[in-house]
């Protein structure tokens, strides 16, 4: 029995992806902010084959909570061997750009609280030899553009990050994956027009899952992606400034 | 709010909607105003108008996606009102329950259910959809969350059922599931020779199979009318290989005509009714073979091609069931209109629960038609004709056109329902059923 767990529990791909691991019958501990939804979402897990589905009250702005969150978790599921990070805002690009104190909230949320909660995750899994740290990060994070970029360079910390941490743990056997989604359908682009490039988050949650049991390293979601990104991330600076992306 | 272009199953209505999507149970009511009010749509599986709300908004259910409790010992589950009757299946299945009361598709919600009672091929012993509805919530404008039960604001229940959403917003639901053996179902296919032969053998099957229904051949005319094949069923212990769901397909494309036209459909009907060469065949499925043949074939409604389709369901009460299935059936003979998907099945007289319920005594028939503009809608006016001589009625989920006298006449409580509906919603059937009265 699989023992996961979702921090960011009530976005909605990690919702979905928190249906297929119920499916299979696993222990699932959910964090998050909003914990009437998180209760919400557990009672459905449950009825959806879950073995058990704890809730976990978790602010990942509140760095010095994460360390309980680990132990806490470890000890109602019995033991952890898989972490999915979900958590995250799309940040207000032109808010961003009038203050410096959004920009930097914005930076700890999507970024900064990553790598910390990473970093704790990653001392228990070396020790252990064992288990599969998976992040989500975006497309966003592999090259600055106008409208986005606070965003983005929050999710190129999160991508580098873990980049080199997935060359530090090679050898003890603890998987490291990135996940890049490109454009979801969920409530956080509920503002967006969407277009052919939109896919919705149960897709993208089969290829988390996918991901997840292959030990994938970087998976871009859906994969026409990666060679879209790999143009994006080719242009040379002189012409891509001129770009309005 | 962005517009978009919201349709129906029939395809044949493409209008804009403002569309919000709806995440929360516990979230209040939206609170958007419109000229044309709102209306709760859920997987958009009806067939007509009934769905749409052309101008105004539309609040879509499908993320209201939740289960919130199952008791595998008892089959008691209570969901949100978004959640599919599939996704219902997939869970309480494995655990040897089933749904008490299933249409012939599993791609609608739970809510939908409720807002048109749909029924299925027990209804001779189990009644529609509701009567297997122990409560839900309802949501209205004004913030009131009722708790609806029989026997708990028992008038928005009744209201509610078979209201087509006008009454609020169904957050979620607790239904009443039934035992079953396994997945697998025994099936007896008989083939028959017209219509009086159906209304024997049905009498006689409806009272020791649970599920009766009856493939018509509507291109067939004088001494064969009504011929078809009648199928009987109850679920049975399963065997491995009738165990396995059958496989998926898809139609990829919009034709850009009609796949379904006189020829086609002579063609088809006569080697259905050939199909087997014995008169009785006894065979063992899956169930979604025998509940779902359709739903094996993802966008089916595309070979009607961009015009769309009808579908015309009524029910001809008892007493006058055989002469006005038989002029029905003679008219669309004649016209040579119609498709291969003509149903006939007996109604038991288990009362519906709903003010609006469509179910009652009878027998019913169910077509489809390509959209063919004014000559269907001749066809149609006659078809009309004869349910209301019969005094029958037609069922709003399929409809797209009925006259609103004949809705007034077949419905003969819409005149009590119009105290429920909620002052924020409406719909472009109801604004079409009630503008010329």
């Amino acid at each position: 029995m699989k023992k996961v767990l979702i921090v960011g529990a009530g976005s909605a791909i990690a919702q979905a992806v928190g249906r297929i691991f119920a499916a299979r019958g696993a222990a699932l501990c959910l964090a998050g902010r909003n914990t009437p939804v998180l209760e919400a979402i557990a009672a459905d897990l449950r009825v959806r084959g879950a073995q058990l589905v704890h809730v976990e009250n978790f602010d990942a702005n509140a760095l010095a909570t994460h360390a309980q969150l680990l132990v806490g978790s470890e000890l109602l599921l019995g033991g952890l061997d898989t972490v999915l990070i979900a958590h995250g805002t799309l940040s207000d690009q032109q808010s961003c750009e009038n203050s410096a104190e959004l920009t930097v909230r914005e930076l700890t949320t999507n970024g900064v609280s990553v790598v910390a909660l990473v970093t704790l995750v990653a001392q228990r899994f070396e020790c252990r030899r064992a288990g599969t740290i998976a992040v989500i990060s975006s497309v966003a994070g592999d090259r600055g553009r106008r409208s986005n970029y606070v965003y983005g360079s929050a999710k190129a910390l999160v991508s580098t990050f873990l980049s080199g941490l997935r060359q530090r743990l090679r050898d003890s056997g603890v998987a490291v994956i990135t996940i890049k989604p490109g454009f979801v359908d969920t409530p956080m682009t509920a503002a967006f027009p969407k277009g052919p490039l939109w896919v919705s988050p149960q897709r993208v949650a089969q290829g988390i899952v996918r991901s997840i049991d292959r030990s994938a390293a970087v998976t871009y979601l859906p994969r026409f992606w990666r060679p879209i990104m790999f143009i994006v991330r080719a242009i040379p600076e002189t012409i891509f400034q001129r770009l309005k992306l | 709010m962005a517009s978009q272009v919201m349709t129906s199953w029939g395809n044949v209505i493409r209008t804009p909607h403002v569309v919000v999507q709806l995440t929360d149970r516990l979230a209040p009511f939206p609170d958007v105003r419109n000229r044309n009010g709102v209306l709760p749509f859920g997987n958009g599986r009806s067939y007509g108008d009934s769905c749409l709300n052309t101008g105004g908004v539309l609040l879509r259910t499908l993320c209201l996606d939740k289960f919130i409790a199952f008791d595998p010992t008892n089959g008691v589950m209570a969901c949100e009102t978004g959640v599919k009757l599939s996704d219902i299946l997939r869970i309480a299945v494995p655990h040897g329950w089933f749904l008490a009361v299933t249409p012939g598709t599993r791609f609608i919600t739970i809510g939908g259910a409720i807002a048109n009672d749909v029924h299925g091929k027990n209804h001779h012993v189990a009644g529609t959809f509701s009567r297997h509805l122990r409560r839900f919530e309802l949501l209205r404008s004004n913030g009131e969350r009722l708790l609806c039960a029989p026997d708990q604001n028992a008038q928005w229940f009744a209201a509610t059922i078979g209201g087509l959403g006008l009454t609020g917003l169904i957050t979620w639901a607790e239904i009443q599931l039934r035992r079953i053996p396994g997945p697998s179902m025994a099936v007896e296919t008989i083939r028959y020779e017209n219509l009086g032969e159906f209304m024997t053998l049905c009498a006689e099957s409806d009272l020791d199979y649970e599920y009766t229904v009856a493939w018509v051949d509507c291109m067939a005319g004088g001494a064969r009318l009504g011929r078809g094949l009648l199928q009987r069923a109850r679920h049975a212990p399963g065997s491995k290989a009738a165990a396995r769901a059958p496989r998926s397909l898809s139609v990829p494309l919009m034709p850009p005509c009609s796949l379904i036209n006189n020829t086609s459909l002579r063609l088809f009907n006569t080697a259905v009714y050939h199909r087997q060469r014995r008169a009785r065949v006894q065979t063992q499925v899956h169930y979604e073979s025998f509940f779902y043949p359709l739903d094996g074939i993802r966008n089916l409604n595309r070979i009607y091609g961009p015009r769309g389709m009808y579908q015309y369901q009524c029910v001809i009460p008892r007493g006058a069931d055989q002469d006005g299935i038989a002029a029905l059936l003679a008219a669309i003979a004649r016209s040579g209109l119609g498709s291969f998907l003509a149903v006939l099945k007996c109604f038991g007289d288990s009362p519906s629960v709903g003010l609006l319920s469509f179910p009652r005594p009878g027998v019913t028939l169910a077509l489809d038609f390509p959209n063919r503009g004014e000559r269907l809608e001749r066809l149609l006016r006659t078809l009309d004709g004869i349910v209301a001589a019969a005094g029958g009625r037609i069922y709003p989920a399929k409809d797209g056109r009925m006259p609103g006298s004949l809705f007034r006449s077949g419905f003969p409580q819409w005149e009590r329902f119009t105290d429920f509906i909620d002052p924020a919603c409406s719909s472009d059937f109801w604004r079409r059923v009630m503008r010329d009265r």
